[in-house]
């Protein structure tokens, strides 16, 4: 049975299900596809906040979308795209307003004295009072994180979900997309695989929405969801034509829980939680005196891995680690505002975060990277496909993106990239092309049949084996330190494990749901994801943002100041890469103004 | 301490295999320090049975996919530590709900269609200004509804509830409690009569037997008992007081 509808949104995060609204709004048929029910969706987990500029608390004063763009493009190191950089910021104080309007109960400024954990004392403004609050989070100037208690991303999906309700949009939940169908020139909707009953189905559409989040699952530690397997970027990797950007930059989280991985928040440091080492020396202050536990991601997760290596890490079965240590923020505040994080301690380590120390290491946490799309949010290389969120490079992070700024970036996404849609569609004159349409959708899913075919038939590799070597590889020599040698190592060896990949069998039925024919399907696509960040990362010979090479610690604008595009072309063995230059409209490339001083001497002469 | 094994017995049934059995299946795995029911199942799948079905997403309590009977308690599987477990420990999919396999149920479906039913969504009066500045409220009033918003549609509740599995139509505590959260929400302007032709009825709150395991077993401690408690309050005075909006007598109570 054929659907057709106007939009296919893949994925029913936040950015997926922003989209859908927008374009339901402007009178648009939708269906959204999502992995899990959308109220699961990774977003969920999203515990900090959200980054917009409303400039209400005390330490926010002097706020605005101008220090929003700086701190954003700063923190990228430069690799951000300025002109999606500023259309975000002047958006994203009326996204997090709209959700207010859906809802979110947005945390408020309480008037009056208040004291910090650090012993500080401000006032909040009388005329404030009642207005969205923002908390502190690492990389920033100003106070500027808006949340929701401590569940800020489920009051969001809540929120959205909500509206999506409302407006009636379509959701088929435990659908997985596993193709896209397409003539090389335009996109005509995917192939999707019932998670239920395992039938595949085509959805034809006029317009097709990748939204399906990051890719973390394909390394060994990693704070995001299982369901995080970078589908979305993988099937529009598979078409040949569109390219993957920044797939290299990678973000760590300073602090994902040892064992587990679970996340606790950038909150935690923001509200005064110190990181020591085995000898519960306060040790950031030694290597970031101005930021110390603020630096931004990247830098505090360097300084804790180069602290680990000096042998100052806490020895335990799960390997080293460093504590983080709220206790001094005292029982009442942790409570209230960290109530998840003390939750995670309690009923997954069994630790009172109120008196004990939190064992935590830098964990795989976030993907720069994702389908290159232009400011609008059309992918390269096929028209009707569009991207949004994490699963697409826009290109608002660069090669870091700052905390608060990827669940903002799912609303304002969602606003722009809908908008796109609505005006394509309005241009375009789709019925002609509807026979072409259903007999590619046609032989998508019986493609997509054969593979299935193949698996049941018995093939030697088995699936979590396979799986297991990949994330190891990316987890051991793509981690937060890079150098050549292991970079081509790793190259070598997800080659192998790409070629191994080609005589993947089942060990169990394939009937119904199974789980290991639904990731036997997706391995091959991990592998190639797996490849093209372990590729570009060998190839950039400097360090950006999250992307460090011990054997070129500097940032080299002379030569890197560029996107890396990955396309892959059919029946290849490794990605095509290209380069294309990064769009600087205001802010020059300079000094990030915290972490290590990394910029090769000379080069800002060249750009500047 | 000593290593135990622990003996799983776990439910599976394939209900589109044809040649699939209900039945109960026992996996031995060692105990390792810090386990809990997500790490024992993925290991059991991934090194005894690669068929074997659940749901987790987040593994960390917030997104409510891997609730099921342990040892006949609904709970969520990724909190459940396996520390303070018996040797022994059977797992059942959650009741109620469909099956989709093994431990995997439903609950999306189902709890979308409450969603539908109790209309759950801010009903505003005005559309949304984009250049205007948000609408105030006290920080205490958006805690207030940030407590009563915490659900995580896991369906513990619902599994948990006698009621529930005699009347396939009953809102279920899960339900009421969302009329609540939107009941101490300011921005929701939906006419009371609207939320009382919702709840009450025999679907709503009088269809509740008081037995409460809902409140018993929900993960995350939400209120349930006393916010059903407030909504027959509600109920009972709007009864029993002419409403705001028909001067002419009570509000219709089926």
């Amino acid at each position: 049975m054929t659907i057709t509808t106007d939009v296919l949104v893949i994925g029913a995060g936040l950015a997926g299900e922003r989209t859908a609204i927008q374009v339901a709004s402007r009178g648009l048929q939708v269906i959204l596809l999502s992995l899990v029910p959308p109220r699961r969706s990774h977003s969920t987990a999203a515990q900090g906040g959200m980054q917009a500029a409303l400039g209400n608390m005390a330490r926010s004063q002097g706020d605005s979308p101008d220090v929003h763009f700086e701190d954003t493009v700063k923190g990228s190191d430069w690799g951000c795209d300025q002109d999606v950089a500023r259309r975000f910021v002047t958006l994203a104080p009326v996204a997090v307003r709209e959700a207010a309007y859906w809802g979110v109960p947005w945390s408020r400024v309480v008037a009056g004295r208040h004291k910090l954990p650090d012993g500080d004392e401000v006032e909040e403004a009388q005329q404030k009072e009642g207005l969205i609050a923002a908390r502190n989070f690492g990389g920033t100037k100003k106070w500027r994180a808006c949340y929701a208690s401590d569940g800020t991303g489920h009051a969001l999906v809540y929120a959205l979900d909500n509206e999506v309700l409302k407006l009636g949009i379509q959701v088929h939940d435990r659908m997985e997309a596993v193709a896209l169908v397409h003539d090389g020139q335009r996109c005509y909707g995917a192939v999707a695989r019932d998670l239920r009953t395992g039938e595949v189905r085509p959805y034809l559409a006029r317009a097709t929405v990748i939204a399906t989040g990051g890719h973390g699952r394909i390394y060994g530690h990693s704070t995001n969801g299982l369901i995080n397997e970078g589908t979305g970027m993988a099937i529009a990797l598979d078409t040949g034509v569109v390219p993957l950007g920044n797939m290299e930059a990678v973000q760590f989280h300073p602090t994902g829980v040892v064992p587990g991985d679970i996340l606790v928040s950038e909150a935690c440091r923001g509200d005064g939680g110190y990181l020591l080492d085995k000898d519960e020396h306060r040790f950031m202050p030694d290597y970031e005196p101005a930021k110390k536990e603020l630096a931004s991601r990247d830098v505090v997760s360097r300084r804790m891995v180069q602290h680990i290596r000096k042998g100052l890490g806490v020895e335990s079965p799960y390997g080293p680690h460093l504590w983080l240590d709220i206790r001094h923020v005292g029982k009442q505040h942790i409570e209230a505002n960290l109530r998840e994080v003390a939750t995670i301690c309690r009923d997954f380590l069994g630790i009172d975060p109120v008196h004990q120390l939190i064992p935590v290491r830098p964990t795989q946490h976030y993907s720069m990277g994702g389908v290159r799309t232009n400011s609008s949010g059309r992918a390269y290389g096929l028209a009707g496909l569009y991207a949004a969120g994490e699963a697409a490079c826009w290109d608002l992070h660069g090669f870091n993106r700052l905390g608060g700024n990827s669940v903002a970036e799912t609303l304002v996404a969602g606003m722009v990239v809908g908008k796109t849609i609505a005006e394509d569609l309005w241009w375009l004159d789709i019925p002609s092309s509807e026979r072409v349409a259903a007999s590619l959708a046609q032989e998508a899913c019986r493609q997509v049949e054969e593979r299935v075919h193949r698996l049941n038939a018995g093939g030697t590799e088995h699936v979590f084996d396979l799986r297991n070597r990949m994330s190891n590889i990316l987890m051991e020599k793509v981690g937060i330190f890079r150098n050549g040698t292991e970079l081509a190592e790793a190259v070598e060896k997800l080659t192998e494990v790409s070629h191994r990949a080609r005589r993947l069998g089942l060990q169990s039925g394939g009937a119904g749901a199974s789980p290991e024919l639904a990731l036997a399907l997706r391995l091959p696509g991990m592998i190639r994801l797996a490849l093209c960040i372990a590729y570009g990362a060998l190839q950039r010979t400097e360090s950006r943002g999250s992307h460090h090479r011990e054997d070129h610690p500097y940032r080299d604008d002379a030569h890197w100041l560029k996107r890396t595009l990955a396309t892959w072309p059919p029946g290849a063995d490794l990605p095509a890469l290209s380069y294309e230059p990064v769009c600087i409209t205001e802010l020059p490339p300079g000094e990030r103004g915290y972490g290590e001083s990394q910029v090769l001497a000379g080069t800002e002469k060249v750009h500047g | 301490m000593d290593k135990r094994t622990l003996t799983f017995r776990i439910f599976r049934h394939n209900p589109f295999d044809p040649v699939s059995v209900p039945r109960l299946q026992e996996f031995r795995v060692e105990e390792t320090p810090r386990m809990t029911l997500y790490t024992a199942l993925t290991r059991i799948r991934e090194e005894m049975d690669p068929s074997l079905q659940f749901d987790f997403v987040c593994r960390s309590a917030v997104c409510g996919s891997c609730a099921m009977l342990v040892n006949g308690r609904p709970r969520l599987a990724c909190r459940t530590r396996t520390e303070p477990l018996p040797d022994k420990v059977t797992l059942l999919p959650l009741p109620f709900f469909r099956l989709v396999g093994d431990l995997s149920v439903d609950t999306g479906t189902w709890f979308r269609d409450m969603g539908r039913r109790v209309e759950s969504w801010v009903h505003q009066h005005r559309a949304f200004e984009p250049g205007a500045e948000e609408e105030r409220m006290s920080n205490e009033q958006a805690q207030a509804i940030y407590e009563l918003d915490r659900c995580i549609e896991c369906g513990c509740c619902v599994a948990a509830c006698g009621m529930a599995q005699m009347s396939p139509d009953f809102l279920g505590s899960a339900g009421m409690l969302r009329i609540a959260r939107f009941l101490v929400d300011p921005r929701d302007h939906r006419p009371e009569e609207a939320v009382f032709e919702v709840i009450g009825t025999e679907e709503g709150v009088f269809g509740c037997i008081g037995l409460l395991a809902c409140d018993d077993f929900c993960p995350k401690d939400l209120p349930l008992a006393s916010r059903l408690a407030y909504l027959r309050r509600r109920l009972a005075l709007a009864a029993m007081r002419p409403s705001p909006s028909t001067t002419t007598g009570p509000v219709p109570v089926r």
